[in-house]
């Protein structure tokens, strides 16, 4: 069995190091703390860490503000608040006006699963990624979140990073290989070219899975992490789409406007590759965990391996 | 400078907003020039910043949360060397940084401003950082009075009061009109001196086309712990007789024959005040 870990715990326990070597790094918090894994921060530096109160709007602004005077925030909201109710204040205020804000989205996704739609970030890749001048981040385990923030922690430039809640079963082995830079994606398994399989986040593990089960039924397929949802590997998604001609990208989004999406805007001019987008279908999500909601829609291994054979084998 | 010597700057730059606003048939006439006099005491008597200075992290800083009236404010900032005044003549031209609400890209502006209601928490951020970092800058912020609808204005000025920043001076040009008409009948969001010392601002109620009393009161210090609200009474289309108090000068541009008139006021408004010195 794969270790595994809570993002949120690692970035937690990252931002500590760096901010104790740099006390112009700050945590913003919107009554979140706890959510945020961040309350190690709290009690390690008191002074670092600024609670906004429930105030995303607001934080995202000071954040700003701070940043614009020299400080290095990181804005941690769950990620349905901070992206949508905060959303111009994240284009105007931080991509905008370019000032150095990380925009920490915690319980991404459908993470709160019972509290509900109020809850779910289902929607906040095709927000972010529509801003200019801003990155776009899913990290899909412990190494990856490690090296992320890194980069973060030096990076000068706005980002946003989409955290789940849940702990996620390690997919690396090293930090080198799970992210080195915005924009480059990773082939994390390569059975062959019938098919690839393009995920991010927690949906990595799903396509990993997938491609296991492909196997068996003697369909070889490749597995893509992307990481970074923006800058995207362009360039990858090219290679892979030269090798296989047939893309299924999986993702914890609604099927409008996130890492689907942006595949298929990618690769829509070469006309020769077929892109099928599996993730929340465009609708209020149904109550359940997480598992039973991937399953109910499909977001699951044994679902995409059956659509998948049943779209090559026709 | 002295009272007189600002006064007739401020109708200067009034003058050279009307020109811009004409020559580029763009921008917020009645918002410029009822905010002119705050403008002129902020960059001519109390900023600790010069062109110079702009990016010493020591400097005052002044976020104009009513980024419209931004016709005013590069007046003010080509007057005092920010920039070339001829960049003037570019202004709400094609590909032109000067747009119509303050951006960043320009020497002199902190902030990329213009949608209502971010000034403040913006101010807030940097003042907060001047408090971590033990600097003694001072942040200034002016906003609008139908902006005080945006509930943004209000979490930011819990968030200024909650964390005691007597940094921080913020202004409402308080001119009581909007686009849409009265502010009162818009959206009423009186009484603003009681809403603001509710959230811990101290509020000093002042003439905001009188330069004496702004001087004055932008540079009295805030009590320690507490950020300041200045009420700042203005008319709205100040010193243009026929576009004072009128809602539609919001964004109107003048006729040819109301750019002359506006012209000759205006004139007359700085002979005199020549005159007087």
């Amino acid at each position: 069995m794969p270790n595994s870990a809570k993002v949120g715990d690692i970035i937690c326990t990252e931002l500590i190091a760096a901010a104790k070597k740099d006390r112009n790094i700050l945590a913003l918090t919107t009554d979140s703390r706890g959510s945020a894994s961040l309350n190690p921060f709290a009690r390690a530096l008191p002074d670092q860490l600024i609670e906004i109160g429930i105030a995303e709007q607001n934080s995202v602004t000071i954040a700003a503000g701070l940043a614009h005077s020299g400080k290095r925030p990181f804005a941690f909201s769950p990620a349905a608040f901070l992206t949508m109710r905060s959303v111009e204040q994240v284009k105007d205020d931080v991509a905008y006006s370019n000032t150095n804000v990380k925009l920490m989205g915690i319980s991404g996704g459908n993470s709160y699963s019972y509290l509900g739609n109020t809850h779910h970030s289902l929607q906040d890749l095709a927000i972010t990624r529509a801003i200019p001048n801003l990155e776009v981040y899913m990290p899909a385990d412990q190494f990856q979140a490690r090296a992320l923030m890194h980069y973060l922690v030096q990076s000068e430039h706005p980002a946003y990073v989409r955290i789940g809640k849940r702990a996620l079963a390690d997919i690396y082995t090293s930090e080198a290989a799970a992210f080195q830079r915005p924009g480059q994606g990773n082939v994390i398994a390569d059975h062959g070219n019938d098919i690839a399989l393009v995920a991010a986040g927690e949906t990595v593990q799903v396509a990993l899975d997938t491609a296991a089960i492909l196997t068996q039924q003697g369909i070889r397929a490749q597995v893509i992490d992307l990481v970074s949802i923006k800058p995207l590997d362009t360039d990858l998604l090219n290679r892979v789409a030269d090798q296989t001609h047939r893309i299924v990208t999986i993702e914890e989004h609604s099927i409008y406007g996130g890492l689907g999406s942006a595949v298929a805007e990618a690769l829509a001019p070469r006309g020769d590759t077929k892109v099928d987008i599996i993730g929340f279908p465009d609708e209020p999500a149904i109550a359940g965990t997480q598992d039973e909601v991937f399953n109910y829609y499909g977001i699951d291994a044994d679902d995409i391996a059956a659509r998948t054979v049943r779209q090559l084998t026709h | 400078m002295d009272i007189q010597a600002l006064e007739r700057k401020a109708a200067e730059m009034r003058k050279t907003t009307w020109e811009m606003i004409y020559r580029a048939q763009n921008g917020h006439t009645g918002s410029d020039l009822s905010c002119a006099d705050i403008l002129v005491a902020l960059y001519y008597q109390v900023l600790h910043q010069t062109a110079e200075s702009f990016s010493d992290p020591d400097r005052d800083r002044y976020v104009q949360s009513k980024g419209h009236a931004v016709e005013i404010l590069y007046s003010v900032l080509a007057d005092r060397g920010y920039f070339p005044k001829e960049d003037l003549l570019t202004y709400s031209q094609f590909n032109s940084p000067y747009i119509g609400h303050p951006t960043n890209h320009i020497n002199g502006i902190e902030l990329n401003t213009g949608s209502l209601g971010h000034g403040l928490a913006l101010s807030v951020g940097i003042a907060k950082a001047g408090k971590l970092d033990g600097r003694d800058y001072h942040v200034y912020t002016l906003m609008g009075d139908g902006e005080q609808a945006e509930g943004s204005v209000w979490e930011a000025a819990m968030a200024a009061g909650n964390f005691h920043l007597d940094n921080l001076t913020a202004i409402i040009d308080h001119n009581r009109l909007q686009i849409s008409g009265l502010t009162v009948n818009v959206m009423n969001s009186e009484p603003l001196a009681d809403k603001y010392r509710a959230f811990g601002f101290d509020v000093v109620e002042i003439d905001g086309n009188d330069m004496r009393q702004l001087v004055d009161t932008l540079q009295t210090r805030n009590t320690p712990g507490r950020p300041k609200l200045i009420l700042a009474d203005t008319i709205k289309g100040k010193d243009i007789s026929f576009a004072e108090n009128r809602p539609e000068w919001h964004h109107k541009i003048p006729t040819p024959e109301q750019y002359q008139q506006g012209l000759a006021e205006l004139d007359e408004q700085i002979g005199g005040l020549v005159h007087a010195k």
